[in-house]
């Protein structure tokens, strides 16, 4: 995974409620296309219009937000399904980070195994970023710090940020979760010999003849 | 010291390690994989791990298959491939498929209640949002990336924050007409698409109580359309009694001993949750989505919202971009509404007595020529039973199509879709933009309600039918 330390770049400012992850990327893209490819349908029901041209008036066809780094977004930012293709999308696009009040729960998860930052700011705060952003046409560009938990914006207000300790170390060190786990094999084969003590039915399934 | 919840005692006996700031290293007891887990295998090969614990996962075919009748696997050849190589990596690691054709295939939240895999106590993940269906068993499940699959394949184990605790308390007696489908969705609508983000929810009270284990699993299975990071309802005799003899449930002295322990997993009277919700069955009207957010509910007796009524100028943009994209004005009764299709199927309404409560409303009468109806069973077993009972012939000859198990048009990924600009009344989890199609209009409702706008050939109250 790559590593997350200092970004500093375009900011495009989507705070409606609620966006869901069907609507970054639609489900048959991603038996369509790989991970790396999704950019182009990133957003797709609301960038494109029916006839497949682009609508303009949305966020991301314009001009300074078509490079944006960083996405503004609402409550619940990115609920719904599990799809991690949501984040690869995202990446694809060339955000690698989510300033939102708060965020679906798997889509949170799913962006520390890719390396895109999902910073929770209070709805105020983010709306106050949106709007700085929108006065500069959105040429204002906004930093995020991960070593200090500061977000600075266009004009050098910081605000700061919390973020579990853990996932910080790993966002900084682009750890592999899966390595760091399978240092811990040996306290999982203990677990499991408990396991298998207190609660045996658990195991039997697997070696049914069904 | 205050009492445990039901989620505190089954998080607690999963702990193989606690990581400090709340997070625990999570042993997982039952993980399912769905269609879309070759990816997962793939990831696994190239790393070169083995899966630990095959015994532990369990497989079937359900997003991308074709439900036309007489489907295999060729049908949607785009997705030909993607069946072959789960075959093919499923046996080389040991893991149990459930393939096309054999009972135990079917929706993945459907399959393992109804198998037994899905135990009271058990931690339970799978690649899917809508794996907190399980909850309705007593289990502890949720839904992971994909990235935590080959962690919990390469592992057994997945990393989790330990979530906050709320509990929704329905009280009362469940009006004629209103379902468990009815009962989570006006939640929803009082709560709000995020009410529950942060927070692990336990169902409670004597309306869910009195709930067989198919309703339960309806209303554990939107949680998620809450924010909630699982949903759950205290195992009692009705999860005892539906799970005794199932395929892969514990046996003998194993039963004994496994429901002495299930016993003492329910909430202790005095535990504490940091947010309570009581809701009145009583007050409650069969419920139908009018926008693009399951919140976006209402009685079928009630008006659509007039946006201009709203504050916040964020949330009436939402409402006004989702009245357009249903072609709907806000202000005006929802009942009425021409309907094209009717979708009834999807891990939420999609089990035996779903079918049964449609087929009751269809039988003896007619769709309407202008909708196009299909009944999707939920699994293999749910068709066979249901052809047991004679279900697809009243299905039939009301003019419904019925079809051959899997998710369909509840996600539209495998070429089963709600033509663009179409209204569709579905028994599935998610109105979402574009979810059963491009430019698709779902309303979501209850199998009662979705058959009666079948019949009519608009949204209609079915207490009225
Ligand atoms: S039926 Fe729908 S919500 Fe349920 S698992 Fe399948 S696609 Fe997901």
């Amino acid at each position: 995974m790559k590593a997350f330390t200092v970004l500093e770049g375009p900011a495009a400012p989507l705070l409606r409620p609620n966006i869901n992850t069907d609507i970054i990327i639609r489900i048959e893209r991603l038996r369509d296309f790989s991970g790396d490819k999704l950019g182009p349908y990133c957003f797709e029901s609301w960038r494109y219009k029916r006839d497949g041209t682009e609508d303009p008036a949305f966020v991301l066809n314009k001009p300074p937000y078509r490079e944006a780094r960083i996405m503004l977004g609402g409550e619940n930012f990115a609920c719904g399904s599990s799809r991690e293709a949501a984040v690869w999308a995202l990446q694809a696009f060339g955000i690698r980070c989510v300033i939102a009040p708060s965020f679906g729960d798997i889509f949170y998860s799913n962006c520390f195994q890719n390396g895109v930052l999902p910073v929770v700011l209070p709805a105020k705060t983010v709306e106050a970023l949106a709007a700085e952003v929108e006065a500069t046409q959105g040429k204002g560009k906004i930093k995020i710090d991960l070593e200090r938990c500061i977000v600075t914006s266009p004009s050098g207000k910081e605000s700061s940020f919390t973020l579990d300790a853990m996932l910080r170390e790993a966002m900084l060190k682009g750890a592999d979760q899966i390595d760091l786990t399978r240092a811990r094999e040996p306290q999982i084969a203990a677990f499991q010999d408990r396991d298998r003590q207190r609660f045996p039915w658990l195991y039997t399934a697997g070696t049914s003849s069904a | 010291m205050a009492g445990q919840t039901l989620f505190d005692k089954i998080w607690d006996r999963h702990v193989v390690s606690d990581m400090g700031d709340g997070y625990a290293l999570l042993h997982v007891s039952r993980h399912l994989m769905h269609d879309g887990g070759s990816e997962a295998f793939k990831a696994l090969k190239q790393r070169g791990l083995p899966v630990r614990n095959p015994d532990l996962t369990f497989a079937t075919f359900d997003h991308v298959i074709s439900t036309l009748p007489g489907r295999t696997a060729e049908t949607n050849p785009a997705l030909t491939q993607r069946l072959y190589s789960m075959r093919v990596d499923a046996k080389a690691a040991g893991v149990r498929l459930f393939d096309l054709g054999e009972p135990g295939q079917g929706i993945v939240h459907v399959i393992g209640p109804e198998l037994g895999l899905t135990l009271p106590g058990t931690l339970l993940v799978c690649g899917d949002s809508h794996t907190c269906t399980h909850g309705g068993m007593g289990a502890l499940a949720f839904g992971i990336g994909s990235s935590e699959v080959v962690h919990v394949l390469a592992t057994q184990t997945i990393v989790q924050r330990r979530p906050g605790k709320m509990r929704a308390t329905f009280e009362g007696k469940r009006p004629v007409g209103v379902t468990p489908k009815d009962m989570i969705l006006h939640l929803i609508g009082v709560i709000g698409a995020a009410g529950g983000t942060g927070y692990a929810m336990e169902y409670a009270g004597s309306a869910i109580r009195d709930l067989d284990i198919e309703g339960r699993l309806t209303i554990c299975n939107l949680s998620i359309e809450l924010g909630a990071k699982c949903g759950m309802i205290a195992p009692d005799e009705t999860t005892f009694a539906h799970l005794k003899d199932r395929l892969y449930a514990p046996k003998g002295d194993a039963w004994e001993a496994a429901v002495a322990d299930w016993r003492t997993l329910p909430s202790d009277p005095d535990a504490v949750f940091d947010r309570e919700v009581a809701i009145d069955v009583a007050d409650i009207a069969p419920q139908i989505t009018w926008g693009t957010s399951p919140e976006h509910v209402v009685g079928v007796d009630a008006r659509i919202p007039d946006p201009m009524t709203v504050g916040d100028a964020d949330r009436r943009t939402a409402l006004q971009a989702a009245l357009e994209y249903m072609g709907l004005e806000g202000g005006k009764p929802i009942a009425g509404t021409p309907v094209d299709w009717v979708f009834i199927g999807s891990c939420t309404n999609s089990r035996i007595s779903d079918l049964r409560a449609a087929a009751a409303i269809a039988k003896g009468r007619q769709v309407a020529s202008t909708v196009r109806a299909w009944v999707v069973p939920g699994s293999e077993n749910v068709k066979r039973q249901a052809e047991a009972e004679g279900l697809d012939q009243v299905f039939k000859q009301a003019g419904f199509e019925w079809r051959e198990p899997g998710c369909s048009m509840c996600l539209a990924m495998n070429n089963e879709t709600v033509p663009p600009g179409q209204r569709s009344v579905s028994t599935s989890n998610r109105n979402f933009v574009g979810r059963q199609g491009p430019g698709a209009r779902t309303h979501l409702a209850s199998p009662p309600m979705a058959a009666a706008a079948a019949l009519a050939g608009h949204i209609v109250d079915v207490r009225t039918l």
